[in-house]
C-alpha cells in the first residue's frame, strides 16, 4: 500500500488550539511540511509569540523558545547568535509584530537575521477579544472600534509587506493567502522559499498571510474565507514585494 | 592577568570575557557606555557576539534567546534601561534562563541625573516585572571586587538558573583603579549542566523536544511551579548566597551599614569617629539579594544606634528595618547625596557622633 497523504511529523497529536476555521493552525501544518520536506525538523527551533499561536509549544513537535508579546525577533536574534546551524522560525500575529514589536521586526529585519518570519495578518487582535489591530481595515469593526474604524480618529491600516520590502537587510517579502487550494499551494511554496534562503545563509525572510479571525470578526469559517478573498485581498494585495 | 591600571567599565566588560561570556547585547545609555563600546571589538577578537540592540526591550529579550540556546549572555545598562527590561527578566525568571544584567547606576528618578546614585536598589532587589521572582544583586565597592562579583555572578546564574545583576553607581564606572582580572574563570560544569537548552539536537541522539515555556493556564501547575520550584531554590539561595562584609561591630556604639561606593566612604568617617574616640563597626552587604538580615541583626543588637548611609532617601534602609525590627534606633543619611552629590565623610561622621551622645 503506498502512502498518499500523512500527517507531518512536526505536529504532534494534541488537540488543536484554535476556534474552528481559524487559519492559525493550517499555517502551523503548512511550516512543519515544508520543514520535513526540507528535511530540517530536528534543527528547527520555533520561537513563539504573545497572540493566539503563543500556545503553538503544545502541538508543535519542533524545540521551542516562547517569547514575550512583540519580542519574537529579538529572541529568534539571540537564538540564533548561539545556534547558528539551527533553522530559527518566528510565527507572529499583527499585533504583536506591528504594533508592540514593530521596533523589532523592523531592526532583525534592518541587521539582515538569518531567519523566516511568518506573519499571521487577522486584521484583529484575536486572544485578548477582538480588538482593532494595526491591520484593520477601515470601516471593519472592533471592541475598540465598535463603529468601524475611522480613518481620522482611529489610523489607518497597516501594510508590513510594503513596509520591511523597503529595508536594507530583507532578503524575501511575500504576501499570500490561505482561503483556497491554489492559494494554500502557493502559500507553501513561498513558505519553503522563506526557508530554503535561511538554510542557504541567504537571510531575512517574511512570508505574510491574510489569515482568519471567525471568532472575532464573528463570521462562519467559510464567510471568513470569503473576507479574506473579497476584502482583504483589496487592502492587502498578494504577490512577491522582494526577492533578492 | 597582573594588575594593572583599568577603567572601571572597561575592566568590568573584560572581567565578563574572562568568564566566559561570549554573548552580549545592549543599547547605549550613560554611564555604562564603554561596557558595550569596548565588547563591540573584544567580543569579536575572542569568537563572540555582539549586536547594539534597538532598545533594552529588544536587548534582554536577545540576552534570553541566546540563554534559552545555552550561551553564557549578558547585557548592562542604567536605571532607565533597566526599567524597559523588567517585563524580560521575570520572563527569564519564569523560563529559568540564567544571564548576567551589569547596571551602572545614575540618579533618578525617571531620565534625572547621568551621574552616581544608589537609587536603583528597589529595582535590583524588588524588580518592577510581574510577579512573585527574584534576582541575584551583587553590590561591590571596588574595581577589584566587581571584576569577582561579575565573574561569580554569572556562575550563580548558571547554577540557580537565575538572573544576576550587577549593581555599582556611575562612580565606579568611570574611575580609574588597578584590578586583577582573573583569567578564565568559567566553571565548565556549569555549562555542561544546561541540558534543558535548546540546542536544534547539536550532537544529541536522545529525541527530546527541549521547550523553554514561561506560560501555564493550568493553575496547579502555576502553584506547583513557583512554589516547588522557584521558592524552594529561592530558599537555598538565601541559605548559601549571602555575602557580607562585617567589621570591628563588637562593643561598637553605632553600627554603619552602607554598600558600594558609600560604605568605601563611609570607611574615612569610620577613620575619624576612630580619631575621636568614637567606636564605630560597619555591616557591608555584598549581595542586596539575598540580603545578610541575620549579620545586620547580630551585629547591631548591642549598639546605640544604626547609621544607614545610601545614596538614596531610604531603600536599604527598609532592609534594615526588616532585619532589625520597628523599635530599633536607625538614622538614615542620604538626603544629601545622590544623583552626582557624593556622600561627604565629615558629614557622616557629624551623624555618627550625634548617635554615639545622644543615642
Ligand atoms: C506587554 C503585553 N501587553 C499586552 C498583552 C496582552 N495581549 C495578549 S495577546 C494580545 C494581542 C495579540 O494579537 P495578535 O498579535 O494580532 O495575535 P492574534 O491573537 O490575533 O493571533 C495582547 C494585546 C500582553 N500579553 N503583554
Ligand atoms: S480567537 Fe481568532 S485568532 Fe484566536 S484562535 Fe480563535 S479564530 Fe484564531
Amino acid at each position: 500500500m503506498s502512502v498518499v497523504y500523512e500527517r507531518t511529523k512536526g505536529l504532534n497529536q494534541n488537540q488543536s488550539i484554535y476556534c474552528p476555521g481559524c487559519t492559525h493552525g493550517l499555517e502551523h501544518k503548512l511550516v512543519m511540511e515544508v520543514l520535513e520536506e526540507l528535511g530540517v525538523l530536528d534543527r528547527t527551533i520555533g520561537i513563539t509569540s504573545v497572540g493566539c499561536s503563543g500556545l503553538m509549544f503544545r502541538i508543535l513537535n519542533t524545540e521551542v523558545v516562547t517569547s514575550l508579546h512583540g519580542r519574537a525577533p529579538a529572541v529568534a536574534t539571540g537564538v540564533k547568535a548561539v545556534q547558528p546551524d539551527a533553522i530559527v522560525y518566528i510565527h507572529q500575529g499583527d499585533g504583536d509584530a506591528l504594533s508592540i514589536g514593530m521596533a523589532e521586526t523592523i531592526s532583525a529585519a534592518s541587521r539582515g537575521e538569518n531567519i523566516t518570519v511568518i506573519f499571521a495578518n487577522n486584521n484583529i487582535y484575536g486572544m485578548t477579544g477582538g480588538q482593532m489591530a494595526a491591520t484593520t481595515m477601515v470601516g471593519d469593526k472592533a471592541t475598540t472600534c465598535p463603529a468601524g474604524r475611522d480613518a481620522s480618529l482611529d489610523g489607518n491600516p497597516m501594510r508590513a509587506c510594503e513596509l520591511i520590502s523597503q529595508v536594507e537587510g530583507a532578503k524575501y517579502v511575500e504576501r499570500v493567502a490561505v482561503y483556497d487550494v491554489p492559494h494554500i499551494i502557493k502559500a507553501k511554496k513561498a513558505i519553503k522559499k522563506a526557508f530554503q534562503n535561511q538554510i542557504d545563509g541567504h537571510g531575512y525572510s517574511f512570508v505574510e498571510i491574510l489569515s482568519t479571525c471567525p471568532t472575532n470578526w464573528h463570521l462562519d469559517p467559510l464567510a471568513s474565507m470569503d473576507k479574506v478573498k473579497n476584502e482583504m485581498e483589496a487592502v492587502y494585495p498578494l504577490g512577491v514585494f522582494k526577492d533578492e | 592577568m597582573a594588575k594593572k591600571l583599568w577603567k572601571g567599565n572597561k575592566a568590568m566588560a573584560e572581567a565578563a570575557i574572562q568568564a566566559g561570556c561570549r554573548y552580549y547585547f545592549g543599547y547605549p545609555i550613560t554611564p555604562q557606555n564603554e561596557v558595550p563600546e569596548y565588547l563591540s571589538a573584544r567580543m569579536r577578537e575572542v569568537g563572540g557576539v555582539f549586536k547594539q540592540a534597538e532598545s533594552e526591550l529588544a536587548s534582554i529579550n536577545m540576552v534570553y534567546g541566546a540563554a534559552a540556546a545555552g550561551g553564557r549572555a549578558m547585557t548592562s545598562s542604567s536605571g532607565l534601561g533597566i526599567a524597559l527590561m523588567q517585563e524580560g527578566i521575570a520572563h527569564m525568571c519564569a523560563t529559568q534562563t540564567p544571564c548576567v544584567v551589569l547596571n551602572v547606576g545614575r540618579g533618578g528618578p525617571g531620565l534625572g541625573t547621568i551621574m552616581a546614585s544608589q537609587q536603583d536598589y528597589f529595582q535590583a532587589t524588588r524588580g518592577g516585572g510581574p510577579g512573585d521572582y527574584y534576582c541575584f544583586a551583587y553590590a561591590p565597592w571596588n574595581l577589584q571586587e566587581a571584576c569577582d562579583l561579575i565573574q561569580l555572578a554569572f556562575e550563580k546564574a548558571d547554577e540557580y538558573r537565575m538572573v544576576s545583576h550587577v549593581l555599582v553607581d556611575a562612580t565606579l564606572g568611570a574611575m580609574m583603579e588597578s584590578a586583577d582580572i582573573k583569567e578564565n574563570t568559567a566553571n565548565t560544569e556549569n555549562k555542561d549542566k544546561k541540558d534543558w537548552a535548546v540546542d536544534a539536537f547539536a550532537g544529541r541522539k536522545d529525541d527530546d523536544h527541549r521547550k523553554i515555556v514561561g506560560f501555564w493556564n493550568d493553575p496547579p501547575e502555576a502553584v506547583a511551579f513557583n512554589r516547588d520550584v522557584l521558592k524552594a531554590k529561592y530558599d537555598i539561595a538565601k541559605e548559601k548566597e549571602v555575602m557580607v562584609d562585617v567589621r570591628n561591630c563588637e562593643d561598637a556604639d553605632v553600627v554603619i551599614v552602607a554598600y558600594g561606593t558609600t560604605a568605601r566612604i563611609a570607611l574615612n568617617a569610620m577613620k575619624i569617629a576612630e580619631e575621636n574616640g568614637i567606636k564605630v563597626g560597619m555591616v557591608r552587604p555584598i549581595t542586596l539579594w539575598p540580603f545578610p538580615y541575620e549579620a545586620v541583626r547580630e551585629n547591631t543588637k548591642n549598639a546605640k544606634g544604626i547609621l544607614v548611609a545610601e545614596m538614596a532617601l531610604g531603600q536599604l534602609t527598609d532592609d534594615v528595618k526588616i532585619a532589625v525590627g520597628p523599635d530599633a534606633n536607625i538614622q538614615h543619611y542620604g538626603e544629601d547625596a545622590l544623583g552626582g552629590v557624593m556622600p561627604s565623610p565629615r558629614a557622616i561622621y557629624g551623624m555618627i557622633e550625634k548617635i554615639a551622645k545622644e543615642g
